[in-house]
């Protein structure tokens, strides 16, 4: 059967291209020409061609913030890929088990990303949180507003809480769709544990867990609430993420020609850095088939 | 190599059974002797896969016991009971390559590296697999995976029984052929005790010592080959045995004598009066049509199947099949069959009944 061609059926995609340019097209280009422009006021603009960019990249605030962004995504996915595994590989296959684990597991993914800093903030407060009261009760030094390092430790607890359900629901999902004939085969053949999760399992779960480590990526890199509600991005800015940066920049101090700048860099380097997990991911896939 | 009894056997899945429809499996008495070449017959959802799966430790029975040579291993794990067991659906392990495939269960067992190479290389020939044992196992097709998942089951040597739950589903005609006559000169060489599923009569048959008949999660009848065909203990093994199967006719008995409407047939037994639903049983082959005496039948078609010929008829309502030689002449005046009464059976509810020798 032939093709019919109708070239009018183009007009069916107008309204999709007119909703993402109002959501998403114009909103981006606006950014882009407060990038390149300059103003005193007035509505007045100048243009300013790489100026911007040349600058950001020579402040070392935000290669500072850029650093700790890049520790703290690292850290998380070092934390929840493993342990979303390691909670996945535990959870029951079957039973009335099956259903309560997965609804507890989906609770921290429900709750809004300000209330869950609302939580451990109040949570890890010494005065009156159940965690920052009783750590100072048993004698250990905690106080998140005053110590980097119990800042540090404190929101990637939080970040950890809030999302390892996902890796783990993931995860799960993974190990739910191999058939038990691999499970039997591999007790024939006398396989130890280890390997049963080396050879088996998580060969069958790269996928999904290639979409895990993307979307934790990619999430975490541009986190922004939790640290602002719990810590504000102090002490000092120690947990300053870029995200917090670029607020306070663009809406704090009013520089829209370098936020802007700042703003496109950002962008590019999470679209970097997941083309290059997916490209690498991918590749060892192929590898080991 | 081991005996293997099992003692009692009954598997169910559901927790609490309480009828025996709830028996997936029935209870089982039976002795697998040691380095015999079994075949497990039966329709799908009988059981078979079942009682493999029991045999080899990955179902635990609800009742009975299992025994390797005499020593109860009911509670023993699979990897203890070191049995190898083959699914119909290939299973490799995608990151590997076709050796480290092979080497696996090798490896498990802590062999040394010298004999699994050397091992693995044998076993890579007799699968026909030599040229592709550096590939990595994911790429390959699904008879080339089978072929490994069988590689695997025979690697090991010192296994106490083989188990193939029917391994050759996926693949190609010739290459079933082959790969049957390599798992009889394995059997041949060394004498494992194999188990061997399948829901293919002529697989079957030409792999096994003694086939087991399974029927509704109940063996039916272990016998040779031969004996499946000429004494088969239950209707099921009739039709299910043989292309195509036995005739199976409700008839009345008395002495030596069935009657089909009236028509009377030579029995070689005397039989007590039978009570139950009474019905004879005669395989095709021992069918003859005539223009002579005999009952009369009405031939609906004639079938050339190459060395024999298939009449299909109508005999008082019941279909009947008759095989005819290739050189016997068939013609419209044959409307009358007679039966060899040496391989005449009676069957009470299904079960054949054994009469008085005349």
């Amino acid at each position: 059967m032939d093709k019919t061609v109708n070239h009018k059926a183009w007009f069916l995609v107008l309204p999709v291209l007119v909703l993402v340019a109002f959501s998403a097209v114009i909103p981006l280009m606006t950014v882009v020409n407060y990038s390149v422009q300059d103003t005193f006021g007035n509505n007045e603009f100048f243009w300013a061609g790489t100026e911007w960019f040349r600058d950001m990249l020579r402040d070392d605030r935000m290669w500072d913030a850029l650093g700790r962004q890049l520790m703290f995504s690292a850290i998380i996915l070092l934390i929840q890929i493993p342990l979303g595994v390691f909670i996945a590989l535990n959870m029951p296959k079957k039973g009335f088990w099956v259903s309560f684990c997965l609804v507890v597991m989906s609770l921290p993914l429900l709750i809004p990303w300000n209330v869950v800093g609302t939580i451990w903030q109040i949570f890890g407060r010494v005065d009156i949180g159940l965690l920052g009261y009783t750590l100072a009760a048993i004698g250990i030094d905690y106080n998140y507003t005053s110590d980097p390092v119990a800042a540090w430790i404190t929101i990637i607890v939080m970040d950890v809480w809030h999302w390892t359900s996902l890796v783990a629901l993931l995860a799960y999902a993974g190990l739910k769709s191999i058939p038990d004939a691999y499970y039997q085969a591999a007790k024939i053949d006398q396989a130890s544990r280890w390997n049963v999760f080396r050879y088996i399992e998580l060969p069958k779960m790269m996928g999904v867990l290639m979409i895990a480590v993307l979307l934790r990526f990619m999430d975490s890199f541009m986190i922004y609430t939790e640290p602002f509600v719990v810590t504000g991005g102090g002490p000092g800015s120690t947990t300053t993420m870029l995200s917090i940066d670029l607020v306070k920049m663009a809406l704090g101090q009013f520089d829209l020609g370098p936020a802007a700048a700042f703003s496109i860099m950002y962008f590019l380097v999470i679209l970097l850095i997941s083309w290059v997990f997916y490209t690498v991911m991918t590749n060892l896939d192929r590898q080991e088939g | 190599m081991a005996k293997i009894t099992l003692d009692n056997l009954a598997h169910s899945y559901l927790t609490n059974p309480s009828g025996e429809a709830d028996y997936a499996l029935k209870e089982l008495n039976h002795v697998w002797s040691d380095g015999e070449a079994y075949a497990l017959l039966g329709a799908s959802g009988c059981g078979k896969s079942t009682l493999l799966n029991i045999i080899s430790g990955l179902l635990h029975p609800s009742k009975g016991r299992i025994l390797f040579d005499d020593v109860d291993m009911t509670e023993a794990s699979t990897a203890d009971r070191n049995i190898a067991q083959v699914f119909q659906f290939p299973v490799v392990y995608d990151t590997m390559t076709v050796r480290d495939n092979l080497a696996f269960p090798l490896k498990n067992r802590g062999e040394s590296p010298q004999y699994i190479a050397e091992r693995v290389q044998q076993i890579g020939k007799m699968i026909g697999m030599e040229a592709q044992l550096d590939k990595r196992a994911r790429g390959l097709t699904a008879d080339a995976k089978q072929k490994i998942s069988l590689g695997r089951g025979m690697v090991r040597e010192d296994v106490n029984a083989l188990l193939f739950d029917e391994p050759l589903t996926v693949i190609d005609p010739h290459m079933k052929w082959e790969l049957r006559t390599q798992l009889k000169s394995l059997h041949n060489e060394f004498g494992h005790t194999m188990i061997y599923v399948t829901h293919d009569q002529t697989e079957a048959l030409t792999f096994a010592d003694k086939v087991v008949v399974m029927y509704d999660g109940r063996v039916v009848q272990i016998g040779t080959p031969q004996e499946l065909f000429e004494r088969p203990e239950h209707t099921f093994v009739g039709y299910f045995i043989g292309s195509p199967g036995m005739n199976v006719i409700p008839a009345a008995v008395e002495g030596m004598t069935a009657s089909v409407h009236g028509a009377e047939i030579a029995l070689r037994e005397a039989f007590e009066p039978l009570r139950g639903k009474v019905e004879i049983g005669v395989r095709p082959e021992f069918v003859t049509l005539t223009d002579g005496n005999g009952l009369p039948v009405n031939v609906r078609r004639v079938e050339d199947v190459g060395r024999h010929r298939i009449v299909r008829a109508d005999l008082f309502g019941n279909e009947i099949n008759i095989v005819a030689s290739e050189d016997t002449h068939i013609s419209p005046e044959m409307t009358r069959v007679t039966f060899d009464p040496t391989h005449v059976n009676v069957y009470v509810d299904d079960w054949r009944q054994a009469g008085k020798a005349a």
